[in-house]
């Protein structure tokens, strides 16, 4: 099968504490792949070694067919990422944010196209301090789209955005995922990963502890959430 | 539509910095005003009259003869007292004490220079108002060295300074708050060119330095006439390589620095000795000879003195060579070094 992502026996450890704990994953081709998980469980630090940001303490990697320690030049070509957090320049207006980025890959998207995709398109001229959550949140995808990437990275796209904004986020990663592209996310949450995800895999403390499209997991979710970690997943 | 990234790096630095009013501020404004300011303060004036008392009683004989000669003569400034004595010479308000009875009679403290200036210029003034003729023939040449006024001293220090703070803040801070705010993780995730990204901070500084040099130049010329006695080409180019050798150094300071708190503390340790130590308000040769070497290494120094040398005594290439390589080495091992050490994430 061809895979986007394959990973195995994934472990990163800090210090003293273990992020990921061995944990597989393969996300296929022109799938939307959602990691299902509360704060904490491993989700970001899994999504920054499959996005080559962190050396994995050990286990196998591989994005793309590639390799970070072999390809990572031409693997960046190829991806769009969204991190959980950055704060764009704040005195580039969108536009200026986006040609700075777009300037980086050797192939991608006109600016204008992709501002037209993440409805940015009348605050092409606003600094970005004056973007709302919402928009500051369209523009790092943006950002990550102007590459015209193959396979994109989104954590946590919709944290802490309001209900329109959320929509207009999901209708964006809808249009990517139509032309056929890959996608991993991160969420809490669960009608996200019902709306925009083809399969989804819940993890807990750094493990993968249930996987399966989003109808699959609902019936029994509640439940084996509960069973397996004590915790309410809507905490 | 791909444009080249160097250029879009630096095009984005350059904007962040121009849409910040107190950025600009602080790079242009504030070395403009400390320069108007301590060429105000330290202007050169006429030389200070020196004050010196007559005792102008009834009972001084003579006392109007003594008057006449003194107010006659430049540089003094006479006053008169109608008692024998005065504390004003103890309290140094005046430099010498005239008593004019028989004798013309002189109080003054011959450990004082002033006291016996005034005592020697009183005299003569009183001999040759009493008929002594000067028998050897002589003439003053008053001399106006170039470059002999503080301002002189200062803009060149000024220019030095600022090339160094402009690099060290506009470099070393906006690097870490771009790490404090993930915004370089974000790059990192980019296919971004490393060296290019430091580059972009290095070409800036260069762009600023056109800037801000013709600046400070222009305004000493137009306010203090403050002028360029050697080659303002070889001026330029000395500016820049200081401007690329603070660069690096700039970096340097960022490379690991977590937080802006640690940059500032660092930025400020290492500039903090240059201030005071390089020669930007007052001459490195106050400090004893045990420090000279140390001193000389410092690239503030280095480029005070060369661009001292060129602007005040009109220094050639030759005179200078050796600080512009002190200066480019620096440069280029910081900016290794940074490379080397900086923290991505």
């Amino acid at each position: 099968m061809d895979l986007a992502i394959r990973c195995g026996g994934l472990v990163k450890k800090y210090d003293r504490v273990t992020a990921v704990d061995g944990l597989d994953l393969s996300v296929r081709r022109g799938e939307c792949f959602g990691l299902l998980g509360p704060n904490g469980a491993g989700k970001t630090t899994t999504v920054e070694v499959l996005e080559g940001l962190l050396l994995p303490t050990s286990g196998e990697v591989e994005v793309l067919g590639m390799r970070w320690d072999k390809d990572e030049r031409a693997l960046r070509q190829r991806l769009g990422i969204s991190l959980q957090e950055t704060h764009l320049p704040d005195k580039l207006t969108v536009a200026e944010v986006l040609a700075l980025f777009r300037s980086f890959y050797d192939t991608g998207r006109p600016v204008d196209e992709v501002l037209e995709l993440v409805s940015l398109s009348d605050k092409r001229r606003t600094w970005t301090e004056k973007l709302s959550g919402g928009q500051k949140q369209r523009l790092a995808v943006a950002c990550a789209l102007v590459s015209d990437p193959e396979l994109l990275f989104l954590d946590e796209p919709t944290t802490g955005l309001d209900p329109q904004s959320r929509r207009q986020l999901w209708d964006v990663v809808l249009g990517f995922k139509s032309r056929g592209r890959s996608v991993l996310l991160t969420t809490h949450y669960m009608d996200e990963a019902e709306r925009l995800c083809d399969r989804v895999a819940v993890v807990d403390r750094g493990k993968v502890i249930a996987l399966g499209t989003p109808a699959e997991l609902i019936a029994s979710l509640e439940d084996v959430f509960v069973n397996l970690t004590g915790r309410q997943l809507r905490e | 539509m791909r444009t080249d990234p160097l250029w879009q790096l630096t095009l984005a630095r350059l904007r962040m910095f121009f849409r910040e009013p107190s950025a600009v501020f602080w790079t242009f404004g504030f070395p403009l005003a400390l320069s108007l300011a301590l060429g105000v303060a330290f202007r050169n004036k006429p030389p200070d009259p020196i004050a010196v008392g007559v005792w102008a009683g009834p009972d001084a004989s003579g006392a109007g003869r003594v008057l006449d000669a003194l107010r006659a003569t430049q540089g003094l400034e006479v006053r008169e007292y109608q008692g024998p004595s005065t504390r004003d010479l103890s309290t140094g308000k005046i430099a010498l004490f005239v008593r004019p009875r028989e004798r013309i009679e002189y109080d003054f403290d011959p450990t004082r220079p002033e006291s016996r200036l005034a005592r020697e210029v009183v005299d003569s003034a009183l001999q040759r108002a009493s008929g002594r003729a000067d028998v050897l023939p002589t003439v003053d040449l008053p001399v106006a060295a170039k470059g002999s006024r503080y301002i002189d001293f200062l803009i060149p220090g000024l220019i030095g300074m600022n090339i160094m703070s402009g690099s060290m803040w506009g470099i070393g801070y906006v690097v870490v708050e771009m790490r404090t705010r993930k915004l370089l993780k974000r790059l990192m995730a980019t296919p971004m060119s490393r060296a290019q990204f430091l580059w972009s901070f290095v070409l800036m500084r260069a762009a600023f330095f056109f800037l801000e040099l013709p600046l400070l130049l222009l305004f000493g010329w137009l306010a203090f006439g403050v002028g360029v006695a050697g080659s303002l080409v070889l001026l330029v180019a000395l500016s820049l390589v200081g401007a690329l050798a603070f660069a690096g150094l700039g970096l340097l300071v960022a490379a690991r620095a977590q937080n802006t708190q640690t940059v500032s503390g660092l930025i400020n340790l290492v500039m903090l000795p240059m201030f005071i130590g390089s020669g930007v308000f007052f001459s490195t040769a106050r400090f004893p000879n045990l420090f000279q070497p140390f001193l000389r290494a410092l690239p503030l120094t280095a480029l005070n003195d060369s661009v001292r040398a060129v602007m005040i005594e009109g220094a050639g290439p030759r005179a200078v060579a050796g600080q512009a390589g002190l200066l480019a080495a620096i440069g280029a091992v910081s900016f290794a070094l940074a490379l080397r050490l900086f923290r991505w994430r």
